[in-house]
This record gives structure tokens, sequence and C-alpha cells, in this order.
């Protein structure tokens, strides 16, 4: 589905990506994982379009996504910190983003409903706490039903109860065979919700196994002492 | 198609805006006063000239500025929709426009048009609305030039005043140092580069008080009086919307948000 080839980049002197390679097939429910600053969300800007790699390529669906913009259809995006015109309504965002994306039918409004949205689709933007905020971002991530689901810290901010509805989301979407990108420092959240996982360390991909392997190889049964482990211990590629 | 949807929601979340609805009513109060305290509606033009030139700039570039910097994550949004990126930086261009354009057409035109009238009204409403597009368009330049909201801001009031006070200065010192020589031909080529000057000039030449300009007026007359120049001055303005603009868009479509 989306195939990363040798890229790199970098913000002045500053060597974000170095010649990352990595293969992601529809189906699969991937956890992004690495320190800060190690170059995740740079990597998923590039799969987005919104940074420019000095090099290297990334084909979606076997097409070369630089100067493209249609294989965005195609995505659904969650950032890390949605922020939205402050005087427009929940309501108005909803619409706004429909409008633009072009597609009236199909849409897939569950998330709207369970997370209560249709009770205050008037309220302004600006009036939202964080987590709503995040609430409306998820909406809009699975509203068109693509193909593709990229998911930056989503939990992050949510209460237990809506972090519970989203990954409970995420799981039924991932079993229809849909390929979910998640990044998060949550790793005990990630447990139940990932297939594989791709450890980065200074802007270079350090693995890419299936979760159940990286427990055997690091003989644990949980994600987050499997990662202390590959973190502690250098033994693991 | 899209480039209109995006258009729309600007200009829908703009007029909205408080600073926006402030200056509609900042315009009015004065063109409405100006008009009021003079009898005659030819000296009215030219103090609301003198107004507008310095407001409308000042406003135009600034706004554009703040509301680019502060609309990043919606930018940021709009890129990681199916949304070519030149269209989303013309929708904000042309939203930013059409809405700081429309402040000025209610604020200013409206008492422009009922108190004087005719084509010197016309002349000032679009000379008007070709100033917001230039500063709009720079403003545009100012935010893509600098990632820091600070400095771009910086440069955004640097810019203006520049244009609206020191370059008026550095014109008077030349004026002085070379008195001696015929520059006044040049003169018309350096009014080329400020847009401010450029609308002044073309619509003082308008109003029959060009005597006032005295040796070098008569030159600007013989030159952006006839039909020639004032297409010539049309023209210049034009690209004084188009470099700045085209600079930035070409910059917006390479940039990493």
């Amino acid at each position: 589905m989306i195939n990363i080839q040798h890229l790199s980049k970098s913000f002045g002197k500053l060597q974000v990506l170095r010649d990352v390679s990595l293969t992601c097939a529809s189906g699969q429910c991937i956890a992004l994982i690495g320190p800060n600053g190690c170059g995740k969300t740079t990597l998923i800007k590039c799969i987005l379009g919104m940074v420019i790699p000095n090099s290297g390529q990334i084909l979606f669906k076997d097409k070369n996504i630089a100067r493209d913009y249609q294989y965005r259809h195609e995505i659904g995006y969650m950032p890390q910190k949605g922020r939205y015109p402050d005087n427009m309504s929940i309501g108005q965002v909803i619409e706004m983003i429909k409008d633009i994306r072009g597609s009236k039918t199909g849409l897939d409004e569950s998330l709207i409903e369970a997370f209560g949205l249709n009770e205050i689709l008037d309220k302004k933007m600006s009036t939202l706490s964080g987590g709503t905020t995040q609430k409306v971002s998820a909406s809009l991530a699975f509203l068109f039903q693509p193909d593709v689901l990229i998911l930056d810290e989503p939990t992050a901010g949510l209460d237990p109860l809506a972090a519970e509805i989203l990954k409970d989301k995420i799981i039924r979407e991932n079993q229809q065979g849909k390929l979910i990108l998640i990044t998060s420092h949550l790793l005990s959240e990630l447990d139940e919700l990932v297939t594989h996982v791709v450890l980065m360390q200074d802007g270079q991909i350090r693995f890419h196994l299936p979760t159940s392997s990286l427990k055997e190889k690091t003989r644990t049964t949980n994600l987050a002492r499997a990662i202390t482990h590959v973190l502690k211990h250098d033994d693991v590629q | 198609m899209m480039f209109n949807k995006i258009q729309k929601f600007i200009v829908a979340d703009i007029l909205k805006n408080r600073i926006v609805l402030l200056y509609t009513l900042l315009l009015a109060v004065l063109s409405w006063s100006v008009f009021s305290l003079e009898d005659d509606s030819h000296k009215g033009v030219l103090t609301l000239l003198n107004i507008v030139l310095l407001t409308t700039p000042l406003v135009s570039i600034i706004f554009t500025t703040i509301y680019l910097y502060n609309s990043s994550e919606f930018i940021e949004l709009l890129l990681s929709q199916p949304i070519r990126r030149s269209k989303i930086w013309n929708g904000l261009f042309w939203g930013l426009f059409l809405s700081l354009g429309l402040a000025f057409l209610i604020g200013a035109g409206i008492p422009i048009f009922l108190f004087v009238g005719g084509p010197i009204a016309a002349i000032l409403i679009v000379m008007g609305c070709l100033i917001t597009a230039v500063f709009v368009a720079l403003g545009c330049l100012c935010t893509i030039l600098t990632r820091d909201k600070a400095r771009g801001i910086g440069i955004a009031i640097l810019l203006w005043l520049f244009f609206s006070l020191l370059f008026d200065g550095i014109v008077l010192f030349l004026l002085i140092q070379l008195s001696d020589y015929p520059i006044e031909k040049a003169m018309i080529g350096f009014t080329a580069l400020n847009p401010i000057d450029l609308a002044r000039i073309f619509i003082i030449l308008q109003l029959d008080v060009s005597a006032m300009l005295g040796y070098t007026g008569a030159i600007f007359k013989a030159f952006f009086g006839t039909g020639g120049g004032a297409l010539i001055g049309f023209f210049l303005l034009s690209l004084w919307v188009l470099i700045p603009y085209m600079i930035s868009l070409r910059q917006f479509v390479k940039k990493d948000l």
C-alpha cells in the first residue's frame, strides 16, 4: 500500500530522516514508536505531502506521490493537535471538509454519533476543550472511509471513555483490512491494537516486526516490556 | 471548483472577525465625518485619500500576516486533504482580499459613492481595492519569508513604515540633493517603486489639484494624466499585487509544513 524508498530529509544542518525504507501493507496496524525527535512526525508528514523529502520517494498504491494530491482521497489523518478556524462551529467544520472532499455519500458518521458531537454541532471551535477538538479530528479522519488511516497520538487528551470508543473503532477498521499507522507513547494502550511495530531511532528505522515475533524475540508478554527490553539491549534487529 | 470552496469558507470566517468589523467601522466613521466636515467634496477626497492610504495598507498587511500565522494548523488540515497546494494559497489570498476589500467597500466605498460620485468615486474605490490587494499580497510574502510569527509581523510593520513614511523621506532627500539636475522624468520611474505613491499620484491627478505638486506635478500630469499613462499606472499597481503573490506562492508550494 505504502512503499517508502530511501527517504532522507534534513532541516538545515539537522538530518531528521536518514535513508528510511519501509513497506506498509493493507490490513496492518502499525505502531510507529521511538524517542522524541526521532523523525516519526516528519515521516508521517512526508507521507501526507506536507514535508517534501530531499531524496528518495514514496509510492502509494505503486504511484509516486511527489507532485500528486489525489492519493490523499484515500488517507484519513488525525493530527496530534488539530486547530480549526475559531469562528466556525463543529457542524460548519464537518460540512467544510465534506465539501472539500466532494463526497456526500458513503460517509461513516459513527464516531460523530458515538462522541455525541451531534448534540453540540453549533458550538464554536474556539470554545472547545482540547479533548473535544480531538474528537472532531478523529471523526473527520474516519468520516470518508479511507483505505489508510494515519493517527498521530490519537488517544492523548481524550477521556477514558472516548479513548475506548476510538480504540474499538481502530480495531474494527483494521479488521476490515485497512492500513492503520499510529504514533503514540502510550505503549500499554497500543498493545491491544497493533499487529506490527516500527521502531525509529535517530532518523533511521531500527526494525519493522510483527508484534508476536517481537515478543518472542524479547521473551516478553507485553509490548511495553518488549520495547524497554529492546531499548536496553541492542540485540533485536 | 475547490478553490472557490476554500475561498468561501475563509471569507465567511474573516467577515465574522472582530478586527475586520472594527476596520469597517473605522473607515465608515472617518469617511462620513470627513465628508460632513468638508463642504468641497474634492477637498474631502484629498483628506480621505491620505487617511485611506495610511490605514488600508497597515490593516491589510498586518491582518493578513497575523491571520496566516494563526491559521497554520488550519492550513495543515487542508494540506492533509486532497487539494493542490496552490489552490490552498490561492483560496487564502482571495479570501483575505475579498473580505478586506468588502470591508473597504462598505466602510469607505458607500460614503465616497454618496458624497463624491462620478468617475472620481469609481477611481478612488478601485484604487482602494488595488492597494488592499497589494498589501494582502505583501502580507502573504511576509508570512512565507519566516516561520517565526514575531519576526514576520515585524517585517510587515517595517514594509508598511517604509512605503508610507521612509520612502517619501528618501524621495525628498534625493530631490534636494539632486535639485540641480533634471530628475523629474526619473522621478516617475522612482514612484513606480512605491504602490502607495502610485495610487496617491494617480488619484490626485484626477482631481485637478495637481498644480499643488509644482513642476514635477506637471510632468506627472503629462505622463499619468493621459489615457496611456493611466493604464501604465494601473498595470504597475497590478504588478505590485502579482509579483509578491507569485513569489509567495512558489515558496508555499515547496515549503515544509
